[in-house]
């Protein structure tokens, strides 16, 4: 291969401002939320005593699960040497930067106390793994910062190896933190697993792969061209591997749940009587976001276009997006036993299947901070060099653009 | 002028007076239990309640009402986000049909998830065993409310108006049952709700010191058998249930 150039985005004028005002609106119209939900507390919001995690937690834990597995094409060429992916790692890293601040703002945000956002940063309670998740979480933003400008810098390149092995290695803990911050909740049937931390990881990589694909499809037609059919491919082909894995995790949880019989009340829930959370299971979950891409990815017709890619990757997101919701939604729709063996019933709703129906104001939230995650991505690609000169690296005509700047 | 008498008279009556003065403060310091505000608290008690649900009539919610009262807590008219410090559950078993009723609160537990996944160190457990939220800490994230397995804390979703000065209380921040712990260190003695129980005639919470066995709550513990909630997961409530 040619020495690799990258750079800029190359769209300008109206075809640059368009996108990036519509996603700078819905940055407003999620600050105007925040702003609506801590004016006036949280019932304005479908969460209550009983669901205190909503849809802002699903859509947060979902980007900053997809933040450690968007970073899997700059690992698989930084670490395992795989020289077809290089052209893509920075993209790569910079999507990973980009999801995992907007998740962390929808968190951020949805606090009850935002304003003491510098208490979490100053008290520490070393036991909480959610506290232990904030090192892992800045700690992230330094070494893929780094490692993104060892790979942008050429004097800095031979450093990029060891950065991205130590990203590697980072986020696998930072993404086995997050799980874990569910899966060492004992109180709750539907978590309580030492399994959680690790199906979050593998669901990572599915995800964050998945929303690299979509990032590198639209980046690059925003830029006036279509990605390389064989770097889809390529990326297909991992995103399926990825998938299946993860059905594979999802099986291995609800499997070993079901062996132990005091779980067989919220596997039943779960997998079978749960209204919404049945439906996300297994339309979304499983369906959506398992078996339909990977009739897509292999399918002769589908596989290798880029057509049945993108579809592929849109609906392992969503397929994602309702596992988060089962995940999180759905274990606290289900009662806590507190007298186990007895029926209970109170004015505090014991015993009781918890509904939750989110409202406008954070949906509107999650939104901003998704469209936060976009807008980073947008200006992170015009300012710096992350597209891969088509001279170099692309097999498509080059676009009218301003001249390459080598790197 | 300078009589050595006199002066040792001035002294020693200063002394006396002063000690007039103290003495019955100490007293009665000494008679409830009750610590010196510069003491901190002391590991040497843990506060504890006996739930004796044999004793607790269905329906009576006398204590639910005085725990209210007593923290300034009020009905908003949405009871899925109102905050409930302590609430009756009502039990039956579906095979004999055996019917229950008992109070549920913190359980002060000896071990508490909540203090172990609080991020910043707000919710905490004092040295008597009280679990506690420091309401300056709190960032509102409610993992403790996730934690919890007697649903015990309740996240604040509006402003609040009119809070008692001895009960902190506000917005976007978690609270639950303190164990009166006001009271306790005034030297009242016992909570709201034992209180309104024995007013009631029930006497099916019993308020006192675990490690003192002359305690009222060690005496009975010791007499009627009782067990924790959620025994299986050894997190050493500091309050006990008996008939259930």
């Amino acid at each position: 291969m040619a020495t690799l150039i990258h750079r800029e985005l190359s769209a300008s004028g109206l075809r640059f401002w368009v996108p990036l005002l519509a996603v700078g609106a819905a940055i407003a119209v999620g600050f105007a939320a925040f702003v609506h939900m801590e004016t006036n507390g949280h019932f304005v919001t479908g969460m209550d005593n009983q669901v205190v995690w909503g849809i802002p937690h699903v859509v947060a834990v979902f980007f900053i699960v997809a933040a450690s597995g968007a970073l899997n094409v700059a690992s698989v060429a930084s670490v395992f040497g795989r020289v077809a992916y290089k052209p893509h790692a920075p993209l790569s890293a910079l999507v990973a930067l980009a999801l995992l601040a907007g998740g962390l703002v929808i968190l951020a945000a949805d606090l009850g106390r935002p304003d003491r956002l510098v208490v979490a940063m100053t008290h520490f309670n070393f036991k909480s793994i959610f506290a232990l998740n904030m090192f892992l979480y800045s700690g992230f933003f330094a070494i893929v910062g780094a490692y993104l400008w060892f790979m942008m810098e050429r004097r800095m390149n031979r450093f990029s190896g060891a950065a991205g092995l130590a990203a590697f290695v980072w986020r696998i803990v930072l993404t086995t933190g997050t799980g874990s911050i569910f899966g060492f909740l004992v109180a709750r049937e539907a978590f309580d697993s030492a399994l959680l931390g690790p199906s979050f990881v593998v669901y990572s990589l599915a995800y964050g792969t998945a929303l690299f694909l979509v990032a590198l499809d639209l980046a690059w037609r925003w830029d006036g061209r279509a990605p390389e059919a064989e770097t889809l491919a390529r990326l297909g082909r991992l995103l399926a591997i990825l998938v299946a894995a993860s059905l594979y995790m999802t099986a291995a949880f609800h499997l070993t749940k079901l062996y132990m019989t005091r779980y067989h009340g919220i596997e039943a829930f779960l997998l079978a009587q749960g209204g919404i959370y049945t439906a996300l299971f297994w339309l979304g979950q499983v369906g959506v976001g398992g078996v339909l891409p990977l009739v897509l990815l292999y399918s002769p017709r589908t596989g290798a276009t880029r057509g049945g890619v993108i579809a592929a990757a849109v609906l392992v997101a969503l397929g994602g997006l309702a596992q988060m919701y089962v995940t999180i939604v759905g274990a606290q729709a289900w009662p806590q036993p507190i007298f186990p063996g007895w029926q209970e019933s109170s004015t505090f709703f014991d015993g009781e299947i918890h509904a939750y129906a989110p409202s406008a104001a954070e949906i509107a939230l999650s939104l901003g901070g998704v469209a936060l995650a976009a807008a980073l991505i947008a200006v992170g690609l015009k300012v710096l060099c992350f597209l891969p000169d088509p001279c170099t690296a692309s097999s498509s005509p080059p676009p009218t653009s301003p001249p390459a700047r080598p790197r | 002028m300078n009589d050595p008498g006199r002066r040792g008279f001035l002294g020693t009556a200063a002394a006396a007076l002063a000690g007039i003065a103290i003495a019955p403060g100490i007293r009665l310091i000494d008679l409830a239990g009750a610590r010196p505000p510069e003491l901190a608290a002391s590991g040497k008690v843990r506060w504890g309640l006996l739930i004796d649900t044999a004793k607790c009539a269905t329906g009576c919610t006398d204590c639910v009402t005085a725990c209210n009262t007593e923290h300034g807590l009020q009905d908003t008219g949405r009871p899925r986000t109102d905050a409930q410090w302590i609430r009756k559950i009502d039990l039956k078993d579906l095979r004999s049909g055996r019917q229950h009723s008992a109070p549920v609160m913190c359980q002060h537990c000896a071990e508490p998830p909540c203090v172990d996944v609080c991020p910043t160190g707000a919710s905490f457990k004092r040295a008597d065993g009280i679990v506690l939220v420091d309401k300056h800490t709190c960032i509102g994230c409610r993992y403790c409310v996730m934690a919890c397995p007697y649903k015990a804390r309740s996240f604040i979703h509006e402003n609040l108006t009119g809070q008692k000065p001895e009960v902190p209380r506000g917005k976007g921040t978690v609270e639950g049952c303190t164990l009166c712990v006001h009271k306790i260190d005034r030297g009242d003695g016992n909570t709201a709700c034992a209180e309104a129980c024995k007013a009631a005639g029930h006497e099916a919470i019993v308020f006192g010191d675990l490690n003192d066995p002359q305690s009222a709550v060690s005496r009975r513990l010791r007499e009627i058998p009782s067990r924790q909630l959620r025994g299986d997961l050894r997190l050493d409530t500091g309050v006990r249930y008996s008939g259930v």
